[in-house]
């Protein structure tokens, strides 16, 4: 029932647990080694997040917290597709988003970076894949901000991602980057991916083809899970 | 043949998770069906788990966010599992969990509880396992214990309290070091 096997994840497409220049991480990596098990059918499957109704503004950042009008910022679609390892659809895979405003200001409580809150903008949303693995969410393009590490290191604009697939092997908590900015190269997060090939797996894309006409631009980012081992039986399509 | 995809890399969380994952602690309102620290089921026992992950220093990880994924009281996974999510708190860092004993979901393994660990500083996230005191026995043939050391196994198992009440504290770093899986 639930299936074969996942693939081993492999963590050189991942960055380490201790990244010094990153400095949280110093205190917060384990010293030992991670211990390898056999996946169980506990692992193998997963909640089903992903099939529950949402609510109907969870994907629209620009309004799903609007109290007197649009949130303020650059107007953006972030779109793409859920796979796994083997290039096939996630359906019905949950994204959770947050995010800070145009500004580079967190709504949140421990968030006190001077730039200012805007009243209509949470900087939370969600939406669910499709049968074909598509989503798609509306938002406003964050701003960078500053933050206390090698004295004032700044973020490069990011959209905080979590994931959840069929299977709970392939939980993932991610960030995506947006093409072209300066400020990727400089970021100690980013750069605890130390390969260069890697980091790019994480940039969004400009696509101009999938803009709204006079509204808003769109950006593509497809998204890869784990997946699971073929075996011979697996030839026949899903569900045979 | 179809090559094979790489993975997206993960990211830390970062201390502002809550805004994504769990907008009820920082004062916002909750979404439809976004899940809670608690699971109410009455295919086994209740049971709380409550405890503190630690860093390297031995301070509270008070930005941390914990998932947990188990079988039901009858050992039933997949459509039968549960799923909960908790932050720890601001000030003491204590998170806290309110579900059901799980049964065994694999023979000849110990009942469990999967631990997700997501915070600031955490790179890609940390996978342990909450066994049960009650299940020495079982823990100590369970084939997943044969490579660990008592003093490793010691990091999974929690500690009782009184009248179903557990106590799972999380050493990320260090002596104590919970184990943490690959799986
Ligand atoms: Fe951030």
């Amino acid at each position: 029932m639930t299936g074969p096997d996942f693939y081993r994840r492999d963590r050189s497409a991942h960055p380490p647990a201790y990244a010094p220049g990153y400095k949280s991480s110093v205190l917060r990596a384990p010293f030992r080694p991670l211990h390898s098990l056999e996946q169980t059918s506990l692992e193998r499957s997963g909640p089903a997040l992903g099939h529950a109704p949402l609510g109907p503004l969870d994907h629209d950042l620009i309004r799903n917290a609007a109290v007197d009008g649009d949130a303020l910022g650059e107007r953006i679609y972030v779109f793409g597709r859920v796979l796994d390892e083997n290039a096939r659809p996630v359906p019905n895979a949950l994204i959770e988003v947050w995010q800070a405003n145009a500004a580079g200001r967190y709504a949140h409580v421990k968030d006190g970076y001077l730039a200012p809150l805007d009243p209509n903008f949470s900087g939370c949303g969600r939406c669910v894949s499709d049968a074909e693995g598509r989503y798609l969410f509306r938002t406003i393009k964050p701003g960078p901000y500053p933050w206390p590490n090698n004295g004032s290191d700044w973020r490069p604009a990011h959209i905080h991602l979590s994931i959840f697939g069929e299977a709970f092997t392939q939980r993932l908590v991610t960030q995506l980057y947006f093409e072209g900015d300066p400020l990727i190269p400089l970021c100690p997060i980013v750069n605890t991916i130390p390969d260069a090939t890697v980091i790019e797996r994480l940039v969004a894309r400009l696509d101009m083809r999938n803009q709204e006409p006079f509204d808003c631009l769109a950006y593509r980012f497809d998204i890869v899970l784990r997946g699971r081992r073929q075996t011979h039986f697996e030839t026949r399509p899903e569900g045979a | 043949m179809r090559e094979k995809l790489f993975e997206t890399p993960s990211q830390t969380a970062g201390p502002y998770v809550h805004i994504g994952t769990a907008p009820q602690s920082i004062g916002r309102p909750g979404l439809v069906g976004q899940p809670g620290p608690v699971i109410a089921s009455d295919t086994g026992p209740a049971i709380t788990v409550e405890g503190i992950v630690h860093d390297g220093a031995g301070a509270p990880v008070r930005d941390a966010m914990l998932e947990i994924w188990q079988a039901d009281g009858a050992g039933r996974v997949g459509p039968h599992g549960f799923f909960a999510r908790a932050v720890a708190d601001f000030d003491s860092g204590l998170f806290r969990f309110q579900t059901v004993r799980p049964g065994a979901h694999a023979q000849g393994h110990a009942p469990h509880i999967a631990l997700l660990i997501f915070a600031r500083g955490i790179n890609i996230h940390l996978h342990t396992r909450i066994y049960f005191p009650e299940d020495r026995e079982l823990i100590a043939s369970d084939p997943d214990f044969a490579r660990l050391s008592p003093e490793a196994r010691d990091t999974l198992v929690a500690t009782p309290g009184e009248g179903g009440n557990y106590r799972f504290d999380v050493h990320l770093q260090g002596p104590q070091e919970t184990v943490f899986f690959d799986i």
